[in-house]
């Protein structure tokens, strides 16, 4: 690929596919997430990091080297982590003295950081530590948050957020039933963040709704909050601004009712009201052939006025 | 009897359903949020703290877990499914959550300058087919490409008209017209893209990337050069600066049969040359050269040696001629003192020079 001014051109038809991959579209790819590992990751952050890669795989990238960086002081390296491998999620950690067993989980947009929040682990089962059957890979999660910490602090709303945003995985317009398995459960409580992964049992129930057991698989983490930083308020203006191609266009002349009645409103031409044509009363003629005379008449009559004018 | 007994049945009945939705009813106080195009819910309720403590932690978080579970599942349940492939699938809506977008929003691509046209006159896009039947070759071919159908650059035969000249090459014209639509064709586009980035990119070298190489720079410096009013012809070089001979075209051969006295011109003065015993050089013009060039190179020396700061710093800041005068004044007239006049000693091809440093 020739490159002038920093922009690629690309040279054969797959390199131009693949490029058109990554450009910017209405409707965009999975979000990827790398998982970094800091200059000083012990045993503890790696099995968390290789934990969180397992659950968000196929859309991961797991960097096996450790990287020397900062993501709170310098935050040009993951810049170019996420250009060169197009992920826009990605997760540090680190483990020192004054943050020990740290991660960071993060969002870009367009390339550039939009917000970090620092999590440090204090408590950690890994997924191997627990032993039971598994759920397959790349399964779509049902996420749960509990506790009014999420509703009422702002950090804690980011949070929720970015957590959502990370654990998503693709959009799917249908989702078979039987297929829902996983479950990540996120609770505040008492300053710290509890987050437990489950395995949905489907019992039978006496109606069509199951009833739900789970089965603890997975990782469980005990968290609190650390440093945070958010992007200015037009930066996130930006990355929410949705384009317009995708609304839904609005049907004109359509309105719903209070009660749920949908009302349509047709436009129509002048009407002349003498020449409406209203119910001929058939069964009446019928009946009136008794009293003939008068009746056919005056029928008659109505009718001859009414075609004069 | 009878009435008591259907009264007992409708109850027991009562008590059944009632029974079948506790195993699946969970008891809130403040409804929880959800989305279901995300798999998302939302529990607001504040947690019953007294129980986490009394409880197993890992218990506490595990119950409170399967109630939210059911009420998702729940709501999952009562979205419109449908049966694919002997699956029963549910419909997600979409989702509600404002997340962020990854990327910005796509630019619309700037439109050429023929769909502003079709776009006023209201002109259509016709759909053509791939192939096209060629009677010739009776066989289908491509419209356009690579051995296309009804290509005339490809007939073997063709008609001379006549109000065409006879010695007149068609097939040749043919070619070059074909040529000459294919750089017309090149240039729109390359216009239409000019017009719509309405960047205008300089040429190469001139907008620097991290790491050039030499020729980049090469080049750079060139266009930079020859960029004045008199296209660089009185610009300086550098200290060790060399002005390239031949830019570009790197040999030059005159045509195989061209202007036949000219050929015969040239060798017959490449035979006078051989004959005559005047030497190629100009032997003043060589040693003048020379000895200007060594005057340079000591001043350029005596610059640069070390422990004279206070020279240099007289040097740096003004220009080439004016350091040079500087230098000539400290310097104690060491390049006046050097002169061997012009035409002193015939083959003196390398005058010494005897001025050391001081």
């Amino acid at each position: 690929m020739t490159q002038l001014d920093g922009v690629v051109k690309p040279k054969t038809k797959r390199s131009k596919r693949f490029l058109q991959g990554r450009e910017p579209k209405l409707n965009e790819n999975i979000k990827k997430a790398m998982l970094i590992k800091g200059g000083n990751a012990n045993q503890t952050v790696t099995q968390a990091l290789k934990d969180i890669y397992s659950l968000k795989k196929p859309n991961a990238v797991m960097y096996k080297k450790k990287n020397i960086t900062r993501p709170f002081e310098d935050q040009s390296s993951l810049e170019f982590f996420s250009k060169k491998s197009d992920c826009s999620l990605f997760l540090f950690g680190s483990h020192n003295k004054k943050r020990p067993n740290n991660l960071v989980f993060g969002r870009m947009f367009d390339f550039h950081v939009l917000d970090m929040i620092e999590l440090g682990i204090e408590k950690f089962v890994s997924l191997k530590d627990i032993k039971n059957s598994k759920i397959p890979e790349g399964t779509k999660p049902l996420l749960i948050f509990a506790g009014d910490a999420f509703e009422t602090g702002n950090e804690h709303k980011k949070l929720k957020n970015l957590l959502i945003d990370f654990f998503r995985g693709p959009t799917v317009p249908c989702v078979r039933l039987v297929g829902l398995e996983h479950v990540l459960h996120i609770t505040a409580l008492e300053g710290k963040i509890y987050l437990r992964s489950y395995k949905v049992l489907l019992k039978k129930s006496g109606c069509r709704t199951p009833r739900i057991e789970l089965e603890e698989i997975g990782p469980s983490f005990d968290f609190t909050m650390r440093r945070i930083h958010l992007a200015s308020v037009d930066l996130y203006k930006t990355a929410h601004r949705q384009p317009k191609a995708l609304k839904p266009k609005e049907k004109k002349n359509i309105s719903h009712d209070v009660f749920g009645m949908k009302y349509g409103r047709l436009h129509m031409q002048k009407q002349d009201l003498f020449k409406l044509h209203t119910r001929k009363m058939k069964g009446l003629k019928r009946k009136a052939e008794k009293a003939e005379g008068e009746e056919t008449e005056a029928e008659a009559s109505t009718a001859k006025a009414a075609k004069n004018q | 009897m009878a009435a008591c007994s259907i009264e007992d049945v409708l109850a027991k009945a009562e008590r059944e359903e009632v029974e079948k939705l506790k195993s699946i009813s969970v008891h809130k106080e403040q409804e929880l949020e959800f989305d279901p195009g995300n798999l998302f819910a939302f529990d607001k309720n504040p947690p019953n703290i007294r129980e986490f403590r009394k409880l197993n932690k890992d218990e506490f978080l595990r119950s409170l877990a399967r109630d939210n579970t059911q009420l998702l599942i729940n709501e999952l349940w009562k979205l419109p499914t449908e049966r694919v492939e002997e699956v029963i699938v549910a419909k997600l809506p979409e989702p509600t959550t404002r997340l962020p977008r990854e990327k910005p929003v796509p630019k619309p691509r700037p439109s050429t300058k023929w769909e502003e046209f079709a776009k006023l006159k209201g002109i259509q896009k016709k759909k053509k087919t791939n192939l096209v039947w060629d009677d010739v070759h009776k066989e289908w071919k491509r419209r356009w490409g690579y051995k296309r159908a009804n290509d005339d650059t490809k007939e073997w035969l063709i008609e001379v008209p006549e109000t065409a000249d006879p010695n007149e090459d068609q097939f040749s014209k043919r070619i070059k017209a074909k040529k000459e639509r294919v750089a017309k064709n090149e240039l729109n586009r390359l216009r239409n893209i000019a017009r719509g980035q309405k960047i205008k990119v300089p040429g190469v070298g001139l907008a620097p990337t991290e790491q050039q190489s030499k020729t980049e720079l090469g080049k750079a410096i060139h266009v930079a050069k020859h960029s004045t009013a008199s296209v660089g012809k009185f610009q300086g070089n550098l200290p060790k600066e060399k002005t390239p001979k031949n830019m570009g075209k790197k040999r030059k051969f005159e045509p195989l049969i061209g202007d036949f006295s000219a050929e015969k011109q040239k060798q017959l003065d490449l035979l006078n040359i051989m004959d005559s015993k005047k030497p190629r050089i100009d032997i003043t013009k060589a040693v003048n050269k020379q000895m200007r060039e060594e005057d340079r190179q000591s001043g350029f020396q005596k610059r640069k040696s070390p422990g004279k700061k206070g020279r240099k710093g007289n040097f740096s800041g003004k220009g080439k001629a004016k350091g040079k005068g500087k230098k000539g004044g400290p310097g104690g007239g060491s390049g006046g003192g050097n002169s061997k006049g012009g035409p002193g000693g015939g083959k003196n091809r390398k005058p010494r020079m005897k001025q050391g440093k001081r």
